[in-house]
């Protein structure tokens, strides 16, 4: 008998690794944007097998189905004749310094690793548990507008504050220069 | 999962995959013999009976034509994109139920391929994924009409993914639940009487506003007409899949036919009463329970959920013909100005409308 999740987990987490790559060597950017895509997309699986259904389903939703969208499509509208730039002509104080995060982040994610081999989820918060209450979208959404209903609507005017600034700057652009392509 | 369990599962993909495979020949012949219809002419009638094997020709055509490539063409997201634009169509349709509840041997199964937690969030989320295979068709054919379609399509997206979403909020509300199944069953409530008609408790009823919302958003996430402006053959000529020949134009082609499908399946789950029994049926499902000719009256009962829900999903696919051969194609800044100050502050409307009443009580 295969272990089906398993195999998933593989299947998944390989294309995220390989998409991740991708999107670091490919030179044309509307091709990174697309392996950014599989990425996300392969972490919804990975969310899916860990019973966050709800999660997966937003990862893909805002994530890879409008973000992701939204950047395709400002990439191919500015970036078409841009000439790419050369990573080898970057100085070496930035690529000491880009090695060195990347061995930080890794060690850091081993440890974590290590330290969570083994742990239980904490509370009440089990698999059938959660079944029990009504499934993960019920408690998700019961939680977020009773307890955390104040930092939730704080997001939303913090989103809504980014969006009155976006056009206002963007209005202003227009005023100052004529259209800009 | 026991051995009956697998074996229905088997045969729950069975029929949603064949189903949604035969949609393409039956929607191409419709297509073209109901635009006949309507334009007054009468459309491609030679091969068969009223040209119903047309479609088979066509498939065999497809298939046997010569598989190129353009030069100019990245080629491999050129290859993949049709795959892209096909898959998540199919995937779409896997939370949908399309008949009730039937107990064999003491287990009970839903007529539903998976009963996700997340219910309609998956419709939206894996749908919004169709998308790419456009974005990647126009971009990768490296071709300026290519590139103006899949930039068209993906703002278009983008702006009525927003309504599609929020037209549903109401119901959810209404219904206290995204799972598809739950919605289905509970719209097999009684709304009120008419004398002794009962008015079932269908979206339709309850919601009227977000049904229109989100009959116009599905017809734009679909890009049929008058919403097919990535397509746009007299602007475009032929949008994102200008440089697409043979079976790689038919797989986007099966990908539109098969979202219309799963958008009708969806209209019908969450506004017109899913699997729940057309009126006349029920009298229907006695009568040929009291023939005794299958053992078990649940399955009868299952048979006729299911005639039920293909019913109201193949007469709105026939409506998204009907639009098609009926409305003009909108201009570009219409099809935004529709999008964002129309639809959008009236979903808003309709969301606080909603939680109104129910806070009143009336709902």
């Amino acid at each position: 008998m295969i272990d089906y999740s398993l195999l998933a987990f593989f299947i998944f987490s390989s294309i995220a690794i390989f998409g991740s790559l991708m999107v670091v060597f490919k030179k044309n950017p509307v091709a990174s944007a697309f392996a950014l895509v599989a990425v996300f997309f392969s972490f919804a699986g990975l969310y899916a097998l860990m019973s966050a259904h709800l999660v997966a389903a937003l990862q893909i939703l805002v994530y890879t189905g409008a973000i992701m969208v939204l950047f395709v499509f400002v990439i191919m509208l500015l970036n078409q004749d841009l000439p790419v730039e050369d990573l080898k002509s970057s100085s070496p104080f930035f690529k000491a310094v880009s090695g060195l995060g990347v061995l930080v982040l890794v060690y850091a994610l081993v440890r974590v690793a290590i330290l969570a081999r083994g742990m239980e989820p904490k509370g009440s918060l089990t698999e059938d548990k959660i079944a029990e209450q009504g499934g993960n979208v019920k408690l998700i959404a019961e939680s977020l507008f009773s307890d955390h209903v104040l930092p939730f609507e704080l997001t939303s005017f913090l989103l809504l504050g980014a969006i009155v600034a976006t056009i206002a700057l963007a209005k202003r652009k227009n005023v100052a220069g004529g259209l800009k392509s | 999962m026991s051995q009956l369990e697998q074996m229905l599962m088997f045969i729950k993909v069975g029929i949603v995959l064949a189903g949604l495979l035969a949609t393409v020949p039956i929607m191409l012949f419709v297509e073209r013999r109901g635009s006949a219809l309507m334009q007054n002419r009468l459309g491609p009638n030679r091969m068969g009976p009223f040209g119903l094997f047309q479609a088979a020709c066509d498939v065999v055509k497809f298939i046997f034509k010569e598989d190129r490539a353009p030069g100019h063409v990245n080629k491999f997201y050129y290859t993949i994109a049709p795959w892209i634009a096909v898959i998540p169509a199919f995937m779409t349709f896997a939370v949908i139920p399309f008949a009730g509840s039937l107990t064999l041997e003491g287990s009970t199964t839903q007529f539903q391929i998976a009963n996700l937690d997340v219910g309609v969030l998956y419709c939206f989320s894996i749908a919004s994924l169709g998308v790419y295979g456009i974005i990647m068709a126009g971009w990768a054919s490296n071709n300026h009409y290519s590139l103006l379609g899949s930039l068209r399509s993906s703002a278009q997206m983008i702006s009525y993914e927003l309504t599609l979403g929020l037209s549903l909020v109401g119901l959810m509300m209404v219904f206290q639940s995204v799972k598809l199944g739950d919605i289905a069953t509970a719209q097999g409530e009684t709304l009120f009487m008419i004398g002794s008609v009962a008015i079932p408790k269908w979206g339709v009823f309850i919601q009227p506003v977000g049904f229109l919302l989100f009959l116009v958003s599905v017809f734009a996430e679909t890009n049929r007409l008058p919403f097919d402006l990535p397509e746009g053959e007299s602007e475009l000529i032929a949008g994102y899949h200008l440089e697409y020949g043979s079976m790689r134009f038919a797989l986007f082609m099966m990908a539109e036919f098969i979202n219309m499908a799963v958008a009708s399946a969806l209209i019908t789950t969450l506004f017109f009463g899913g699997w729940q029994l057309l009126p006349l049926f029920s009298v229907a499902v006695a009568w040929v329970q009291s023939l005794n000719l299958i053992p078990n009256p649940d399955l009868v009962q299952v048979l006729f959920q299911g005639i039920s829900f293909v019913i109201k999903v193949a007469s709105w696919m026939w409506f998204f013909v009907w639009v098609r051969w009926t409305l003009p194609r909108f201009r570009f800044d219409q099809l935004m100005n529709l999008g964002w100050k129309v639809l959008f502050p009236l979903g808003l409307l309709n969301v606080l409308v909603t939680g109104f009443l129910i806070y009143k009580g009336v709902l």
